[in-house]
């Protein structure tokens, strides 16, 4: 008989997600123990308590706190999903654009500087509007839609001079006129599980800012762009955000490595939280 | 089910069925974003503030 499986679930706050991941891991009678990111520590001469778990899901809300319990827990020889090497790349644009780009994956035109004087020259090469993100950060926050030389001016200075360091990473990205939503799709290993529009009158459209989800049909273009993509990263567990650009056609925005799915959930009628867990069960049975 | 007191308002609030520790819950009353610290007994304070790195 085989030894029981022990899952460790890393989280920050239980959300309707981790809900429904707990309820997937009590439904297949798995051994899990809840690990809250503001309590654990890890004492980096005794691995031994890390070690007794075949896989632990990474479902944290701080990137820097996923980021570094991930890189401990495979230095330990846990396996993880997603893995810290996954981790670096999605949640940096910056690192996921990098491999994108290597890769020859499409995505909108992208330009980064270190200083607001060399950010101003990129931004004018490109031509209003473009659209300033911070490298680190999600549900839309921080992002700013620049119109014209004089909010060019402002937006950098703002950044330079209130935001923290890496704010000073001026990622710049052209805008998109997109038909007023864009695409989210669910990858696990090679699998494209579902996608969903997301719509929404402002130029954001995260659910998070209030767009709407719609179901949205898997054609082939989307399935090859999303597989690629998730590949480029490292695979594993991913949201793979598409825009549709009125030239280039499906272009990949952004990749999330530890991704909401309250709204695609419901709308897909996927039982996502239960993929989730049977891919991680695969994960710990190929390093068993 | 269980009842607390909202730390901002003093509302009292009831946990639905279901409900966990590290959930959080809106005050119905003025809004603030609770944590549910524990359930026996039932308890709540102020969700902390999103931060910068905080995401999906």
């Amino acid at each position: 008989m085989q030894p029981r499986m022990k899952f460790g679930v890393l989280y920050s706050r239980v959300r309707v997600e981790e809900k429904w991941i707990f309820g997937a891991l009590e439904k297949r009678g798995i051994d899990y123990e809840r690990l809250d990111d503001r309590s654990i520590h890890f004492d980096l001469d005794h691995s031994a308590s890390w070690q007794q778990y075949d896989v632990v899901l990474e479902r944290s809300l701080s990137y820097n706190s996923g980021l570094y319990a991930l890189r401990l827990l495979n230095a330990f020889g846990v396996p993880t999903v997603n893995t810290a090497a996954v981790a670096e790349v999605c949640g940096d644009k910056l690192m996921t654009s990098a491999a994108l780009a290597r890769d020859g994956v499409p995505q909108p035109h992208n330009a980064v500087a270190f200083s607001p004087e060399a950010a101003l020259e990129a931004i004018e090469a490109f031509g209003y509007p473009v659209v300033l993100k911070p490298v680190v950060g999600s549900w839309g926050r921080l992002l700013a839609k620049i119109n014209d030389r004089d909010a060019a001016e402002a937006v950098l200075e703002h950044k330079s001079t209130l935001g923290s360091v890496q704010h000073s990473v001026f990622y710049i990205q052209e805008y998109i006129e997109k038909p007023g939503r864009d695409i989210r799709a669910i990858v696990i290993g090679d699998s494209v599980l579902t996608a969903m529009y997301r719509k929404s009158e402002h130029w954001i459209t995260n659910t998070a800012r209030g767009g709407e989800g719609e179901l949205c049909p898997i054609t082939p273009d989307i399935e090859d762009l999303c597989l690629r993509a998730a590949k480029s990263v490292g695979g594993g567990v991913l949201a793979v955000d598409l825009v549709e650009h009125p030239e280039k056609g499906l272009v990949v925005n952004e990749i999330n490595h530890t991704m909401e799915f309250h709204t695609m959930q419901p709308v897909s009628g996927v039982d996502i939280a239960g993929e989730i867990v049977e891919y991680a069960m695969s994960v710990a049975r190929e390093y068993a | 089910m269980a009842t607390v007191s909202c730390p901002e308002c003093a509302a009292e609030l009831t946990l639905v069925e279901g409900t966990e520790v590290g959930e959080l819950i809106v005050c119905s009353d003025c809004g603030v974003d609770l944590e549910v610290t524990s359930l026996q007994p039932a308890a709540v304070q102020l969700a902390p503030r999103e931060e910068e790195d905080w995401g999906e």
